[in-house]
């Protein structure tokens, strides 16, 4: 199991592995929508914890066919199937190889990209929250998505159909534990809500991912 | 350690390819399946490595004794030689990879990035693989496509050098590795498609 | 009486499926026929929507089907994966596009009915809101089902996308009553909208109930009609390919 993250993370790292291909998305995001909207501060300060969100949301769903992809087309997933590793185990690794590459660097550097969209002072603390509980939540979800859509060709604008509507709950919670802590007002139901669904995927979820794993691999 | 198959009958895409196969194998000795492409051999193996549900029929093996290899080896471009074989060690729990490498003559290759590696080089790596698992029933799959004679060579003392150590090998190949083994023609077991159970459920749609 | 599981058999199931179809179907014509014309040209107008309030005898019956649609799916789902009957699935398959058909005319009338009304045609209220979300749901599955060339493993996998979507779906209904309460206090511009359930007692008089019934009652039975028929499809294009599978074997 450590022998699959250390590799996956390995790979992740290295040329080509795309590392950084998801924060570099969403600074393009976080940059953009100055222009698009306009650069009165007000205006930015409302939206920032939404627009970071999404930014985030989108760099994430940007980079999940390569979660299992790769390892399908080379065969690694007939052989890990094979091997003394439970599936579950796997998509679970899986799972966390992403949210260390893509969703870490982003709860991180989101402080520096909610400077960038004027974020009020006391929402920092409840955005890098938020994405901290949230973004593993994206990951496991979209490795369902990945495990269900690993055996088709240009099977990737379906897995972000597919994925689409099982990422709202965690939008909608997590982006409103963050304007809501930007804003003074309570977080505590958002708060509960966002970790609930983090905690219920990562339990749940890999079962059902490694059963369309396997189904996928027959 | 013995690989028990019996009354197998194995699908692609829902349709019977293969039936009524029942073989058994042994430690120190080796199956080669022969028979013309698109009969089901890749099937019947991978069935048997559980990678697909059998239609019906039954493979018992011993729990984890099974290492399977087929035409792509999982090999990652970007990691060297020796990362690549370290990581297959580790999943299997082994702790060494040193008779791998001398079995394949890898050791020069230990530092190249796989990906710089020619076919042949390649599917050393796959093969040599193999060892790592430190499992004693090989299911291979053209374990030998893009290898040249000397590497068939090779491969094949390292197939008998793992018999004589009391392995067994089910191998689908159209050439002669020189193996002391039987062979088994499975074109004998193509599928009839006639209907087996007419009030089943599953397949009353014929 | 046999067990019900008999009917899981393809064959036996197309019989009983071709000779119930006509009774269904005249059944459901005549219920929505009668349905239609009683709410369209003898009831009253309503005091205040005037005439627009007719709208209620299609986008209702509509409304409800997408949701009880997606809950025959989940339970034909979960009987594939469990006792693993072809025609269960190929069920859940035909319902699937009858329940985005009615998704979509839901919205759409929806979004007809909502202009006159509110004087846009489209707003971010939960209920909209939770069918844009299930009409992604259903065009999701039904995009996995046309994607996966093996049926079995499409089965599989749609059956699981099923079951994981309706945890979802649930989890998103109550995430977007969460997320509009802060946008939008009005929630009693659309009581007289979206008249289901419990709503329909308290708002919507008798005048205009009994017409509602027998147009829910009329749905239900065309897409009784539509599943047999598109089911009855389903098991005739898998023997098909079945067929021509064993021709190629042999």
């Amino acid at each position: 199991m450590i022998a699959l993250l250390t590799r996956d993370l390995k790979l992740a790292t290295r040329a080509g592995g795309g590392f950084g291909l998801g924060l570099a998305f969403f600074l393009i995001v976080v940059i953009l929508v100055p222009f698009s909207v306009g650069p009165e501060s007000g205006l930015l300060s409302d939206i920032a914890p939404g627009v970071l969100w999404l930014g985030a949301l989108l760099a994430c769903l940007l980079s999940l066919d390569r979660i299992l992809a790769l390892d399908w087309e080379d065969g690694t997933l007939d052989l890990v199937a094979t091997s003394p590793l439970p599936l579950e185990g796997v998509v679970t690794i899986k799972a966390l190889a992403h949210w260390l590459t893509t969703g870490l660097p982003m709860v991180i550097a989101a402080p520096l990209f909610g400077l960038l969209l004027n974020l009020p002072q006391p929402g920092y603390f409840w955005l890098v929250l938020s994405l901290a509980i949230g973004t593993p939540a994206l990951s496991v979800v979209g490795t369902f998505g990945a495990a269900l859509t690993v055996g088709l060709k240009r099977g990737g604008l379906l897995l972000s159909l597919l994925v689409l509507p099982l990422y709202v709950p965690t939008l909608i919670f997590g982006a409103e534990l963050a304007r809501r802590g930007a804003d003074g007002q309570a977080t505590t139901t958002p708060l509960l809500m966002l970790a609930g669904i983090t905690f219920g995927v990562i339990a749940l979820l890999p079962f059902a991912s490694a059963l369309v794993l396997r189904v996928n691999l027959r | 350690m013995t690989l028990t198959v019996f009354d197998l009958t194995v699908s692609r895409g829902g349709i019977a390819v293969l039936q009524g196969l029942s073989f058994e194998l042994a430690p120190g000795r080796a199956l080669i399946l022969r028979g013309p492409n698109g009969i089901g051999k890749t099937t019947l193996l991978r069935t048997v490595a559980g990678l697909q549900p059998a239609l019906s029929g039954t493979v018992t093996a011993p729990e984890e004794s099974i290492a399977y290899a087929a035409h792509s080896d999982g090999l990652k471009a970007m990691l060297s030689v020796e990362e690549n074989l370290h990581f297959w060690a580790r999943v299997f729990g082994q702790p060494k990879i040193d008779i791998a490498v001398q079995a394949f003559e890898l050791k020069d290759l230990l530092g190249r990035p796989a990906g710089t590696l020619s076919a042949g080089q390649k599917r050393r790596l796959g093969l040599a693989r193999l060892l790592v698992t430190g499992r004693p029933i090989w299911i291979l799959d053209e374990p030998t496509v893009s290898l040249d004679a000397q590497s068939v060579a090779r491969f094949a003392d390292a197939v008998r050098r793992h018999l004589a150590g009391g392995g067994s090998v089910l191998i689908a190949t159209h050439i002669d590795l020189g193996l002391d083994g039987d062979v088994l023609d499975v074109g004998s077991f193509k599928a009839s498609g006639t209907r087996s159970d007419p009030n089943g459920f599953d397949e009353s749609f014929l | 009486m046999a067990s019900i599981w008999e009917y899981a058999n393809p064959v036996k199931f197309s019989k009983t499926a071709s000779a119930v179809l006509p009774w269904v179907t005249v059944l459901a014509a005549v219920t929505l026929a009668t349905g239609l014309v009683w709410g369209f040209f003898f009831t009253p107008d309503d005091f205040r929507q005037g005439s627009t309030v007719k709208i209620i005898y299609i986008h209702v019956p509509a409304a409800m089907m997408a949701i009880n649609i997606w809950a025959m799916m989940l339970v034909t789902s979960l009987i594939w994966l469990i006792r693993r009957h072809h025609v269960s699935v190929l069920a859940a398959k035909g319902a699937a596009s009858v329940g985005v058909v009615m998704t979509l005319i839901a919205l759409i009338t929806g979004a007809v009915w909502g202009q006159p009304m509110w004087g846009t045609w489209w707003v971010w209220d939960p209920r909209l809101t939770s069918f844009l979300i299930l009409f992604l749901f259903y065009l999701g599955y039904l995009a996995l089902w046309e994607a996966i060339d093996d049926p079995d493993t499409a089965a599989d996998l749609t059956s699981v996308l099923c079951i994981v979507g309706s945890v979802f779906a649930i989890l998103s209904r109550y995430a977007v009553n969460f997320w509009n309460q802060g946008l939008h206090q009005g929630a009693s511009v659309m009581r007289a909208g979206a008249v289901t359930g419990t709503d329909t007692e308290e708002k919507v008089s008798n005048v205009f109930f009994y017409p509602l019934l027998l147009c829910m009652i009329g749905f239900v039975l065309l897409f009784v009609a539509l599943v047999f028929l598109r089911t009855r499809t389903e098991i005739h294009k898998r023997r098909t390919s079945a067929l021509l599978a064993r021709e190629r074997l042999s």
